[in-house]
């Protein structure tokens, strides 16, 4: 079939698709069982290639601001901002950006892939540079196990063409680095922050000693940080941003982008970058905050044990009224187990609302950290809405699975204004 | 209760390397539960290298990545005998997964390796390419409904010395043929359920606590615990999607 054809028909299919609400991989998948060289044509003409960035926490902010930073300095940048991040929710996304004769406006793709779709793609469409930015413990029952994981990103690095970022603290991608024949560039913490970042086996290891030493040098380390902004190392050189970017691990990841961008445009001056990646906000969920009713309510996604830790870590609970939203849906991950590895005592001074399908095992689990509830309903728009009304003159503060962030966001969107993610 | 609060030592087996899996929640709800019923819990966590206790009056370990399993194994073989004198002594004990596997006699890889275990459980475990993945109801005379998410590809074949530790509703259990998960042997529990296993099915929580109580202190606390939300999310989880 012509691939003009094919676009034609994809855009049409994308168009029904939207009308019926939703559904942003279908159009893909249509074009894909069509035409499948359809991604790898389009995105071959791109000048600069493709970027792939995959890990299990953090993709879809860091995404955002890797973006940020390449059109800072002048690129035009493809992306899948929708988070549909599968080989047809890309074929998805291009649909929406190319003209009928199949052509790319654009002088680079940056795309996060989650790591099993990332493997798929790369076989596909070898990427010249990757960013991988963690290994955690997350929907092992789609994967199996973390080793799993991890593999599934050391092959996303061996396919990687010019430049792979790694995430210098993380010792399982660091372990892939004796592994490639490419460039390697790494992200890393300064010892004292070290820490702040346990990983998932730290967490169980009585003796949690850092292991400071022996680690690569690293382009770009995260020196310090607060509420207003960061300090990196880059380069050896010390620098200082505001950032608008909230969580530690948001904060982290920029280090991420800036070590990834750098590999890409080694000649950006650096304060130009900081300067693009301070005015960078949260990615819808990852700590977005809405105004509702005149205060604010913060979104926070949650969607493993790793990213809840660092979530209530980042983010002082007092004086804010505090929800949890659980759900078990696919996408969310239907094993319960994840939340018995995250410490809830941090909440246990005011007590929290609960809710989602699986509200009952949040509250259980709260029930053995002793924190109070102030009530448990598995109706999440009646739960909202009672909340809100509960604590109408405070801020709020919602930890939320991923579906039960797009249903949340859903009835917001009824009160309040939310920012349309197309 | 007298003025010096009776303690129960509860060993936890491994956490640095065998903890996957919210396995964690295990220990958490028996030290909890302990305290609520106005015990002492203390807790030892043995990890590879580590001294081993004289005693214990609670045993329990959990699941681990392959990798994990390579590590442990050694220093498991080592302990062996002297868990193996505590089983047939009495102990309570709760192995998920991993070491429910190593507490068999092997677990054999589809590339017929064998790595041995340690015998406390009549049981073999062959490495499979199949995944039994997913949210599991059983059944047993002795705890009820036991309800939790089960992901391994190991399959358990159970001798004649050991029991089932429950019957299959819904799931697969220790193997896909033979429609039961787990294994008991005197107090010693085996089994694939996650969940975490402890905070769901409180039943067995308390049989390993009472257990241990009654062993070491002969009458058990008059103490109730308030179940209501164990209740709540066992009939929520018994209806969810494998």
């Amino acid at each position: 079939m012509p691939q003009s054809f094919t676009i034609i028909l994809g855009k049409a299919v994308r168009y029904a698709a939207r009308l019926r609400g939703g559904g942003s991989a279908l159009p893909g998948l249509f074009v894909e069982r069509i035409s499948p060289s359809f991604v790898p044509d389009t995105l071959a003409q791109l000048p600069h290639g493709v970027v792939v960035i995959s890990g299990t926490n953090g993709k879809t902010t860091t995404t955002k601001m890797v973006v940020s930073l390449l059109e800072s300095q002048g690129l035009k940048v493809f992306t899948n901002r929708t988070g549909s991040n599968f080989v047809r929710g890309v074929a998805a996304a291009l649909l929406g950006e190319i003209d009928v004769k199949g052509k790319l406006d654009a002088d680079i793709a940056v795309l996060e892939l989650d790591e099993a779709h990332a493997v798929k793609f790369v076989e596909v469409v070898p990427p010249h540079y990757s960013l991988l930015l963690n290994v955690m413990r997350d929907q092992l029952d789609r994967f199996g196990e973390i080793d799993t994981t991890a593999r599934m990103l050391e092959q996303i690095a061996r396919a990687t063409t010019h430049t792979v970022v790694l995430n210098r603290e993380d010792g399982r991608i660091r372990a892939i680095a004796p592994k490639l024949s490419t460039e390697v560039r790494y992200f890393g913490l300064a010892d004292n922050l070290l820490s702040q970042f346990p990983t998932d086996d730290e967490l169980h290891d009585e003796a949690v000693s850092k292991k400071a030493a022996k680690r690569p040098d690293a382009d770009v380390v995260l020196k310090d940080f607060n509420e207003k902004g960061a300090a990196f190392t880059i380069n050896k050189k010390a620098f200082v941003t505001p950032l608008k970017l909230k969580g530690v691990y948001n904060i982290f990841n920029s280090a991420a982008a800036l070590a990834l961008v750098r590999a890409i445009e080694p000649t950006a001056s650096v304060n130009s970058l900081l300067g693009a990646l301070s005015t960078v906000t949260p990615a819808f969920g990852r700590g977005e905050t809405l105004n509702v009713g005149g205060q604010p309510l913060e979104l926070v996604l949650v969607k493993n044990p790793s990213g809840f830790r660092l979530g209530l870590e980042s983010y002082d609970p007092d004086g804010y009224a505090t929800m949890i939203a659980i759900n078990d849906n696919y996408a969310d991950g239907r094993d319960m187990s994840w939340l018995w590895d995250v410490d809830f005592t941090k909440l246990s001074d005011n007590p929290v609302y609960v809710t989602g399908i699986r509200a009952y095992d949040m509250a259980l689990r709260l029930q053995y950290d002793e924190v109070g509830m102030e009530k448990v309903d598995t109706e999440l728009a009646r739960a909202l809405a009672d909340f809100i009304a509960r604590h109408d003159a405070m801020p709020k503060r919602i930890y939320c699975t991923y579906t039960a962030m797009l249903t949340l966001r859903k009835e917001l969107s009824k009160i309040t204004r939310v920012e349309v993610v197309s | 209760m007298s003025d010096a609060k009776k303690q129960i030592v509860i060993v936890q087996l491994y956490p640095r390397d065998m903890n996957i899996y919210g396995d964690h929640g295990n220990l958490q709800v028996l030290v909890r539960r302990l305290e609520w019923y106005g015990y002492a819990p203390k807790v030892i966590h043995y990890n590879v290298g580590n001294t081993f206790p004289k005693s214990a009056d609670i045993v329990i370990g959990g699941g681990g990545q392959d990798s994990g399993q390579e590590k442990i194994h050694a220093d498991l073989l080592k302990i062996g005998p002297t868990l193996k004198k505590w089983a047939e002594d009495g102990t309570p004990m709760l192995m998920v997964c991993g070491l429910y596997q190593l507490f068999g006699h092997f677990f054999r890889t589809l590339n017929n390796v064998s790595l041995e275990g340690i015998g406390v459980l009549d049981v073999e475990t062959y490495g499979t390419n199949e995944r039994l993945i997913g949210n599991i109801v059983t059944t047993s005379d002795a705890f009820g409904e036991i309800i939790g998410y089960e992901n391994h590809s190991g399959q358990t074949f159970l001798g004649e010395h050991v029991k089932p530790f429950a019957t299959v509703v819904r799931g697969a259990g220790n193997n896909s043929k033979d429609g039961h998960e787990g294994a008991i042997y005197k107090n010693v529990i085996g089994t694939y359920l996650h969940g975490s296993i402890l905070p769901k099915n409180p039943a067995v929580a308390d049989f390993l606590i009472k257990t241990a109580v009654k062993r070491k202190y002969h009458a058990f606390s008059k103490d109730l615990i308030d179940d209501m939300f164990a209740d709540m999310a066992r009939t929520i989880a018994r209806e969810r999607p494998r």
